[in-house]
């Protein structure tokens, strides 16, 4: 029965339309964070490409999630596709898909503003906007603890595949940057 | 459901440059013809590639020179293990569309499973790795392991860089977002093949040393086998740009580029050096002791 129940939730939200059904699902995911990096969402990085209504494989009534992975190897994303579940399920939600997608390829231009910001305070320093280049080294990264852009690379491979590691010359604080990608 | 039917299309792949291909009554017993799976042999080849260089790059974790490195051979190993993953599950998705869904991976002794990523990975023997020899090669010392992944992303990046448009959108796919990553690796070990090239005396004999040991395994990479061929891939094409990137930071690295060797191959084929064995014993394990088991 858990068809019907999804079916009366969207129609329920369908008399709404001040807040319309795809849009309370939205906000359901607005709610799921990254694993990793506890102060993002995932609608903060951009993982969520879409969301299918009644239009999925599961047929009326189905709610399908398309994410993609932001690192081919990243080991959140399985547990991203869970709370992604989770979260609709405790929100009354059943007949759930959660579909990965490939291309077009995530990049960190998709991540949001507030999503930047949210990392800097964090003490993470978002990525540079530099589309088409992976090139960390040459970039003037801003310490995210004194905004000195006296920084130097350390490393480019740091403690998740989204990160590589600088330190800042001035205050000399080692900090995580967010490669561009 | 007919479990031999893996056995048959390894089979036909094993002998691709042989008789047996030609044979009727093995094409016969196929649902589709040959050239239709190559395609599958090909994703299984990208996938044992980089399956295998992670695994002997995961042996490195809490091994390191330093901290910093050890994290970045590790997320290496991480990014190849994601994209073998990715190559694995589109092989087994084809075997599926050719076989049915309900396709059965022969577990031994009549026990049979679902034909997945994991399967592919953990159940197929070393005659049926279709990765180059190089990615095989014991890691040695750090000079080794990075000079292996140096040629190996270098190659990768090329290779990439087409694959990307290819008109297999799934590959095309897979390929464009690992792009972005193997433009790091190689970076990052050319890098190193700087540092240790022209460093001390010491990284340098090691680098000659890694250089002698590999060099000969470099070749195969860009002699076509048949089903890249048939997948309309021309790996020879790689080859001027990836001796140009060789060179060019070889130079900086005041490492001399080898003059014309004799090139080893048959690792795309299955035919392996001995250290295949013992890296699929080891990632093996499990599975082959415990068919099945899952957590």
């Amino acid at each position: 029965m858990q068809e019907s129940n999804n079916l009366s939730l969207i129609e329920s939200l369908k008399a709404h339309p001040s807040e319309g059904f795809g849009e309370a699902i939205w906000k359901i995911l607005e709610q799921v964070t990254d694993p990793e990096i506890p102060v993002l969402t995932i609608t903060d990085l951009g993982i969520v490409r879409d969301v299918k209504i009644d239009n999925t494989p599961l047929g009326a009534g189905g709610i399908e999630v398309v994410i993609t992975p932001t690192y081919t190897g990243c080991p959140a994303m399985d547990m991203i596709a869970m709370n992604i579940k989770l979260a609709l399920i405790e929100n009354g939600y059943s007949n759930i898909k959660i579909t990965s997608v490939l291309a077009p390829a995530w990049t960190t231009d998709w991540m949001t503003e507030e999503g930047k910001r949210k990392l800097k305070e964090y003490g993470i320093a978002p990525p540079h906007f530099t589309k088409g280049s992976a090139d960390t080294s040459d970039l003037e990264i801003e310490c995210p603890q004194c905004n000195s852009k006296n920084t130097k690379c350390i490393s480019e491979f740091g403690s998740t595949a989204c990160k590589a590691l600088h330190q800042c010359n001035d205050c000399k604080e080692p900090f995580d940057y967010f490669k561009c990608h | 459901m007919d479990t031999n039917y893996l056995k048959n299309f390894y089979k036909m792949q094993e002998t691709e440059t042989s008789k047996v291909e030609k044979n009727p009554t093995v094409s016969a017993s196929l649902k589709v013809p040959p050239s239709e799976r190559f395609r599958e042999a090909y994703s299984l080849h990208l996938a044992d590639n980089t399956l295998i260089l992670a695994q002997g790059n995961a042996a490195w974790c809490g091994h390191g020179p330093i901290l910093e490195q050890d994290i970045a051979i590790t997320n290496i190993s991480l990014d190849l293990i994601g994209q073998s993953r990715n190559f694995y599950q589109y092989a087994a998705t084809l075997i599926k569309a050719q076989e049915g869904s309900k396709a059965l991976f022969p577990l031994g002794e009549g026990v049979g499973g679902e034909v997945t990523e994991d399967s592919l990975a953990y159940l197929r023997t070393e005659r049926e790795f279709k990765n180059c020899l190089l990615v095989e090669l014991p890691n040695g010392d750090w000079a080794q392991t990075i000079l292996r992944q140096f040629f190996f992303s270098a190659y990768q990046f090329l290779l990439y860089e087409k694959l990307q448009h290819s008109n297999d959108e799934q590959l095309a796919a897979i390929a464009a977002k690992a792009l972005k990553e193997v433009t790091y690796h190689q970076r990052w070990s050319s890098e190193w093949v700087v540092r240790l090239g022209d460093g001390t005396e010491e990284s340098h004999e090691r680098m000659l040393k890694a250089l002698d040991k590999l060099w000969r395994y470099t070749g195969e990479m860009f002699v076509p086998a048949n089903y890249e061929t048939e997948a309309g891939v021309d790996v020879s094409l790689l080859k001027d740009d990836w001796m140009k990137k060789i060179t060019s930071v070889f130079e900086e690295a005041t490492l001399p580029v080898p003059e014309k060797a004799f090139m080893q191959t048959g690792g795309k084929t299955g035919t392996h050096t001995e250290h295949l064995g013992y890296i699929l014993t080891e990632l093996q394990y499990l599975q082959r002791t415990y068919p099945g088991a899952d957590w």
